[in-house]
């Protein structure tokens, strides 16, 4: 028994260090940017447009991914574009989680008038194609890593407050919270005691799931030019500039897309991984 | 000659020295209903669903035979053991509301096996599908096998699963706890119906239960099961008059019983517990070495 | 006062949302239907019936999770019938409930040690832990069991958590819900045993609620039989057992598989 439950921890784990490894070392690079990379991001240089990466003949040594077309280092742009897509994910994220779950526990758990409130403020909200909103609301609030925060967080709290609401009602449906009512709990107590540790771990899934979805909501609206000012170096920004020149420079488009796609894949992967890891109650 | 020969059965969690079955060994007489009792984990499910080839892909069978007619059914290609089993075999299993498929009408439910394996024409296939449904005493067939699952009382789904565990005329059927989920009167009614149809058909029934009263009602004989292994397979009526196994008689102990309340409910003495895990033990032994 | 629950004319019914027009209110589906009965202190009460007689839903009543539609139901004296959850709290330490399904009842995210030392914490008790460790003692775990989890322990174990949990608060009243029928016979009997002692021990008032006539002979002093909602039949252990007068019990008794090859059956 014990045997194949540790075969199977093992490649949860593999999971887990994979996706966590990608995540760190982009913490780190964002963190110290300046250190590590020896150009800065906005530093022209008109001779040196289109550098191709170190491995490819003609490469400019000093610029190990090349440069786009106005010979701005890529890597540079990359770290620093690291720092956008982090801060974006990390607070549009938590915001959004803590918004929407709270919202879905109470519907869920309260019942009641409570959850009629709650669920009709979903179904309208959902109402709402999400692009057509997201670039409403920055061309209201104006461009800025603040509107594009706000976007994320009116958009995608619903996502949460479904789930989390559904987690909550089969939860409450369950034996537990009458016997910690009969132990002489409150509702709200019994809520928070009982009923969130249960939810936490759907919580932590869709947390990560939904800072993949930030990092790409940014990278849009990046790619369409709503988001921070053009000078900042962002993933979708560079992805966006790349596209023009893919044929004469398909590096220009390619590094960042890899990273959006490695950094997403690793939000998602990560959730998973961690829930599976430390959940103790075996699904 | 018995229908069903299980001879040897060992079966663990693959890639592992877990056992989940210890060199099991059982005979089915044709026509025989044989009880297989024991607590939850003994391997009583378990040895239902390495007949009918269903044991989950994570368990595998290490070693024994299980033969269906003189055929050894482990040594059949994936396409014969089907055919073969399709033919002779079907399953009367526990849940009456899972069982079914929620989206799709009774009818076909039914009838399936008999124009997929048996190569039945529809219309045959629907009017034998009726007649069972007749003979399991639900009225009004016709409709019944327009409706869904969801129109239909536990106990019904529970006759319709025996009527289809029927339809093919199979040789042997497998019952996993198949009044579990009921009330007793409507337990009764629903053993009474597998008893009748059991002995109008000439089936025999591997009746997986963990209840003995159910045991002495309905079948012939019995193996009673621990952790995997059978530690006594006898005749029914001997195995309530003398129960020959120290677990046995303890298990018997504890079963309730409402006209004897003072001898029964007895818990399991610790030492019987101990003595029959010392012989899973010598078991074990005797499987690695020989 | 003799009598620690007087139940009269107890009501209780759900909308129906599955009938419910478009506008309006949801027709009612009623679930109790007009019951009056009475728990004497240190009876033990057996409340049975078959599914949908509504015997879950009046213990549940009785333990105030649901609150009846119409009727009284007194606790010690005391109209608990309407009571709001903030004014039922201080009473709850008297009446606890030991639910069906440990795997359920149990938050599979708390250690054994801290589900038994909640009540006793909510109640204001002086050292929780211990009063956990002894209820541990009382049910005949190991107190090492303290800090494992539910999912660690096999079921009869943690009925016997389920039980411990009830104790610790030194109840005067316990309501059982169907606490042996997912157990196996040897873990039933032992549930069984152990909860017989405890009821003699602590002195307790208990209703025990299940589906199976044949496994409460021995334990019940008096035994309700619930059909469809009414109460068809309320008498003593032996009376019923020996001479039950309503033709539902009957038919309960005759469906029971004795083991025993003899019984004539079918």
């Amino acid at each position: 028994m014990l045997d194949g439950r540790s075969q199977i921890r093992r490649k949860i784990g593999l999971r887990l260090w994979l996706s966590g490894g990608w995540l760190l070392i982009l913490v780190l690079a964002a963190v110290f940017a300046p250190l590590l990379s020896p150009h800065g991001p906005l530093e022209q240089d008109l001779f040196l447009g289109r550098m191709p990466p170190f491995w490819v003949s003609g490469a400019e040594p000093g610029y190990y991914l090349g440069t786009d077309s106005l010979g701005r280092d890529l890597l540079a742009r990359i770290l620093y574009g690291a720092r956008v897509a982090l801060i974006v994910a990390l607070v549009a994220g938590s915001i959004t989680a803590l918004v929407g779950s709270t919202l879905g526990l109470l519907a869920g758990y309260l019942r009641g008038w409570v959850d009629v409130v709650i669920s009709r403020l979903i179904d309208i909200w959902m109402a709402f194609p999400p692009v057509l909103f997201s670039i409403l609301l920055i061309a209201v609030l104006g461009p800025g890593l603040v509107s594009i925060i706000i976007a994320i967080v009116v958009i995608d709290w619903t996502r949460f407050a479904r789930v989390v609401r559904a987690e909550a009602m089969a939860q409450g449906a369950m034996d537990y919270p009458a016997s910690a009512q009969i132990a002489g709990r409150t509702r709200l107590s019994t809520m928070i005691v009982e009923i969130l540790p249960n939810v936490l771990p759907t919580i932590v899934v869709l947390l990560t799931l939904e800072m993949g979805i930030a990092v790409i909501v940014e990278a849009i609206l990046s790619f369409v030019n709503l988001s921070i000012s053009t000078d900042d170096p962002t993933w979708g920004g560079m992805i966006s500039e790349g596209r023009t020149s893919i044929h004469q420079a398909w590096w220009i488009m390619v590094f960042p897309l890899v990273t959006l796609f490695l950094t997403v894949l690793s939000f998602s992967q990560f959730g998973e991984g961690l829930k599976d890891r430390f959940d103790p109650v075996l699904r | 000659m018995s229908y069903l020969k299980i001879s040897n059965l060992t079966v663990n969690i693959a890639g592992t020295s877990a056992r989940l079955l210890r060199d099991v060994s059982l005979n089915v007489e044709a026509g025989e209903v044989h009880g297989l009792v024991g607590e939850s984990g003994a391997g009583k499910s378990m040895i239902g669903k390495a007949v009918l080839g269903t044991l989950p892909r994570a368990i595998e069978i290490v070693s024994g035979a299980i033969e269906l007619d003189g055929t050894d059914l482990l040594k059949l290609s994936p396409a014969e053991h089907r055919k073969r089993l399709g033919q002779s075999c079907a399953l009367i299993p526990q849940d009456p509301l899972t069982a079914l498929n929620p989206s799709r009408r009774i009818g076909p439910q039914i009838t399936d096996r008999l124009t997929d394996i048996l190569g039945w024409d529809t219309k045959h296939a629907r009017e034998r599908a009726a007649e069972l449904l007749d003979e399991v005493q639900i009225p009004d067939p016709q409709r019944v096998l327009c409706s869904y699952p969801h129109e239909l009382s536990g106990g019904m789904r529970q006759r319709i699963l025996i009527a289809s565990a029927f339809a093919a005329e199979p040789k042997l059927i497998v019952a996993d706890e198949p009044t579990t989920a009921l009330d007793v009167t409507v337990q009764k009614q629903i053993l009474k119906l597998i008893k009748d149809m059991q002995q109008r058909h000439n089936t025999a029934l591997l009746f997986v239960t963990h209840d003995l009263g159910v045991v002495s009602k309905i079948c012939q004989s019995l193996s009673v099961l621990y952790a995997g292994m059978v530690v006594e397979a006898t005749d029914v009526r001997s195995f309530f008059r003398e129960p020959a196994h120290a677990y046995s008689r303890a298990l018997l102990a504890a079963t309730p019983k409402y006209t004897d309340p003072e001898a029964s409910l007895t818990p399991v003495p610790e030492e019987v517990i101990a003595a029959v895990r010392a012989e899973v033990e010598a078991a074990d032994q005797r499987l690695r070495h020989g | 006062m003799a009598d620690l629950y007087q139940v009269e004319n107890l009501r209780l019914s759900f909308p129906d949302l599955t009938r419910k027009p478009l506008l309006g209110p949801a027709p009612r589906t009623e679930i109790l239907k007009d019951l009056t009965f009475t728990i004497p202190r240190g009876e033990i009460l057996g409340i049975v019936g078959g599914s949908g007689s509504g015997k879950s839903t009046l213990g549940r009543v009785l333990v105030r999770l649901l609150e009846p539609s119409a009727g009284t139901v007194r606790f010690d004296g005391r109209d608990i019938t309407h009571l709001a959850e903030a004014e039922l709290r201080p009473l709850r330490r008297r009446f606890q409930m030991i639910f069906q399904d440990p795997m359920s009842s149990l938050n599979p995210r708390h250690r054994i040690g801290r589900l038994i030392a909640a009540p006793l914490r909510l109640h204001g008790s002086e050292d929780p832990e211990k009063g956990a460790l002894e209820a541990l003692d009382q049910v005949g775990l190991p107190r090492s069991f303290a800090s494992r989890y539910p999912h660690e322990l096999s079921g009869g174990q943690r009925q016997r958590v389920g039980i411990a949990r009830a104790i610790a608060l030194r109840p005067d009243f316990i309501l059982a819900d169907e606490i042996v029928s997912g157990l196996d016979v040897s873990s039933q009997a032992q549930v069984l045993a152990l909860l017989e002692q405890l009821v003699a021990e602590l002195g307790l008032t208990l209703a025990f609620i299940s589906h199976d006539l044949s496994v409460i002979r021995r334990l019940c002093t008096r035994i309700l039989v619930l059909y469809r909602g009414e109460i068809v039949e309320n008498a003593t252990t032996a009376e019923l057992y020996d001479n039950p007068r309503a033709a539902y019990t009957r038919e309960l008794l005759d469906a029971i598989p004795l083991p025993d090859p003899d019984q004539p059956w079918i």
